[in-house]
């Protein structure tokens, strides 16, 4: 018996998020007497395979096949679930991303799993087998008790800080016969912003919003994300006017976020907004309107123009960073 | 071609969160319920162009839920649709829903089953993935796009950091976002067509629920913004550092 987790990477390295859901299948597995089974797709050299014995995967399942490097959800669906049953696993863990959730969802189902999406703490065993998880986009949490046998869990990424130990694990490879219908969905383009960190995996934000006027403005907030090392984010106007492009728009109708720190510049702080970030740790809001509604929902602020405030905090990083 | 869109009622965005019975119940009273954006503009949308374009040749909704879900069903039938059907069943349980959908669909041959890419209030996004696995289909998560050819749709969908093209046959169960398809607002011709439309009950299947809500929780209030001027970036810095730990 042992908790299953699907181990993602990307050309040949594994996410960041990949590792923290490894790390927190084998608290699980700790907490109920288990051991860790990584699941991992696709071609990866051993060493690479390795790397998540430091996040305490005991096992590692390897199935080589390249056709799963590129993303096949019912064939990795079909993989996993053909560990579950190898390893007699009662406890599942994916990432809740898009394919994550792809897979998880089907995974579930297969295995009439009850599932917890967007799990944000260990499971509390007390009294069954309850996970806490974020709902109403961040306003609230809801601790869902899950009733089935086999249990599904996908965590939001970025919920727990890494801690690498040592340890190696034993690495094994998974073999399942697959037919056409398995990979009956097929990629025939992909297109990849390149350049940053994905915005879902970012742990540092820096956010423009109407209050920069234009895109000409984008300089500084460029130079500010640069100085922290941080990836760029818009609210919506700002992608309808084409000022940004559209995958960095945050909120209801954008991507959700919850990075470590969120600096939020120019931006109102409409409900909808705060709904892509505020599961966000720290909040820093500059914007000249005192009585803007985000420093309601801000930890630390100034009141000032963006043009002026921004280009001093950049310099002020730089010399803390050079310190 | 029959598509069938998955409607979900949820409080609007700007409810307020609160919560009754020692906080295990959702406060329901003074919160309008509105058709979950996704499902509406995206889901729904996509449904009636495929239908006016004459590619489909007929737009069914389900919702699963109680009576108290009929207002908002009505809604998304006066944006356009030919038929509604309310499965009559009340859990917050994914795999409940998903597999009161998926009981509902396996006689129709449904070629599409449209979802919306999450619910606004349970922000799960895994409805249509189990409904797509229940049913042996194809399924295509997070989408942007759908133009269909025949028996083969060509589908645009959200990856980490980019965007994929991705070719499946039908029947495909799709969940839809941003760039599917634009807003609409209802005109006054299809709000009396929508009255008129069948709405009609279907018995639950009986699906198990396997998971159960057992406790709610507001976050903690934030303490209180920290004001620094423009002049004291130094000190906002230093608080990064030592006191928020995130630089
Ligand atoms: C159904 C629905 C869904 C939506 N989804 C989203 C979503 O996903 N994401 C999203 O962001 N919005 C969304 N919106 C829109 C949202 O309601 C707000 O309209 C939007 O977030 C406002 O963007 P903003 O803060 O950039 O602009 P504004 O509200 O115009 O705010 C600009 C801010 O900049 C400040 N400012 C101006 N000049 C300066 C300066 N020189 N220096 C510093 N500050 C300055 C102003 O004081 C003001 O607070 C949605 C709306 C609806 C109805
Ligand atoms: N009670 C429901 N009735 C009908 N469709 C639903 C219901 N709940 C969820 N869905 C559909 O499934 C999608 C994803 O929901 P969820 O997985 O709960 O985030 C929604 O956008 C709806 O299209």
């Amino acid at each position: 018996m042992s908790v299953i987790v699907f181990a993602e990477h990307s050309d040949g390295v594994f996410k960041k998020k990949s590792l923290e859901a490894v790390q927190y299948a084998t608290g699980i597995a700790q907490a109920t007497g288990s051991t860790t089974t990584a699941v991992v797709l696709g071609p990866m050299p051993e060493a690479q395979l390795n790397e998540l014995g430091k996040y305490g995967a005991a096992k590692v399942l390897h199935l080589a096949d390249e056709r799963l490097d590129h993303f096949a959800i019912r064939a990795a669906a079909k993989a996993i679930i053909a560990a579950a049953n190898q390893e007699a696993a009662k406890v599942l863990v994916f990432t809740h991303d898009v394919t994550g959730r792809m897979i998880a969802a089907r995974v579930a189902a297969r295995l009439k799993a009850g599932l917890v999406a967007g799990a944000v703490a260990l499971p509390d065993l007390s009294q069954g087998f309850v996970v806490r998880k974020g709902v109403f986009a961040g306003k609230a949490f809801a601790d869902v008790k899950l009733n089935s046998e086999v249990k599904v869990i996908a965590l939001t990424p970025n919920t727990f800080p890494l801690k690498p130990g040592a340890g190696t694990p034993a690495i094994e490879s998974l073999s399942v016969t697959f037919d056409d219908k398995d990979f009956s969905v097929k990629a025939t383009a992909t297109n990849k912003v390149s350049g940053a960190v994905p915005l879902s995996e970012a742990e540092l934000v820096v956010s423009g919003g109407r209050g920069m006027k234009g895109p000409e403005n984008w300089g500084i907030l460029e130079d500010l994300a640069a100085a922290l090392g941080a990836s760029l984010a818009c609210s919506r106007p700002v992608a309808d006017s084409h000022w940004r492009p559209h995958h960095e728009h945050v909120g209801q109708t954008g991507g959700t976020i919850r990075p470590n720190l969120y600096i939020a510049v120019g931006i109102s702080g409409a409900i909808q907004h705060l709904a892509g970030v505020n599961g966000s740790k720290t909040i820093v809001v500059i914007n000249k309107d005192p009585e803007a509604p985000f420093f309601k929902a801000a930890d630390y602020g100034i009141v000032g123009d963006a043009m002026t405030v921004v280009p001093k905090l950049t310099e002020a990083v730089k010399k803390f960073k050079a310190s | 071609m029959k598509i069938l869109v998955c409607i979900s009622p949820v409080p609007d965005t700007t409810a307020k969160i609160a919560f009754t019975d020692n906080n295990t119940q959702f406060a329901t009273s003074g919160v309008t319920m509105i058709i979950n954006p996704y499902d509406e503009w995206y889901a729904l949308v996509r449904a009636l162009e495929l239908k006016e374009a004459g590619i489909a040749t007929a737009v069914h909704l389900v919702t699963v839920g109680k009576a108290e879900a009929e207002p908002i069903i009505r809604k998304a039938l006066a944006l356009g649709g030919d038929e509604a059907f309310r499965i009559d069943s009340d859990s917050n349980d994914p795999s409940h829903t998903a597999s009161e959908i998926a009981a509902f669909a396996q006689g129709s041959s449904y070629d599409l089953i449209l979802t919306g890419k999450e619910s606004i209030d349970y922000n799960n996004g895994i409805v249509g993935g189990m409904i797509a696995e229940l049913l042996d289909a194809n399924y295509i998560g997070f989408a942007t796009r759908l133009d269909l050819n025949g028996n083969t749709a060509t589908v645009s969908r959200e990856i980490e950091g980019g965007e994929e093209v991705d070719e499946a046959s039908l029947p495909l169960v799709l969940s839809c976002q941003k760039g599917m398809a634009e807003a609409r607002i209802p005109n006054m011709r299809g709000i009396m067509a929508a009255r008129t439309k069948p709405l009609k009950v279907v018995p639950a299947s009986g699906a198990a629920s396997l998971s159960e809500i057992v406790h709610y929780e507001l976050p903690p209030a934030k303490t209180g913004v920290k004001l620094f001027t423009e002049d004291q970036v130094d000190e906002l810095v230093q608080a990064l550092h030592s006191e928020a730990k995130v630089i």
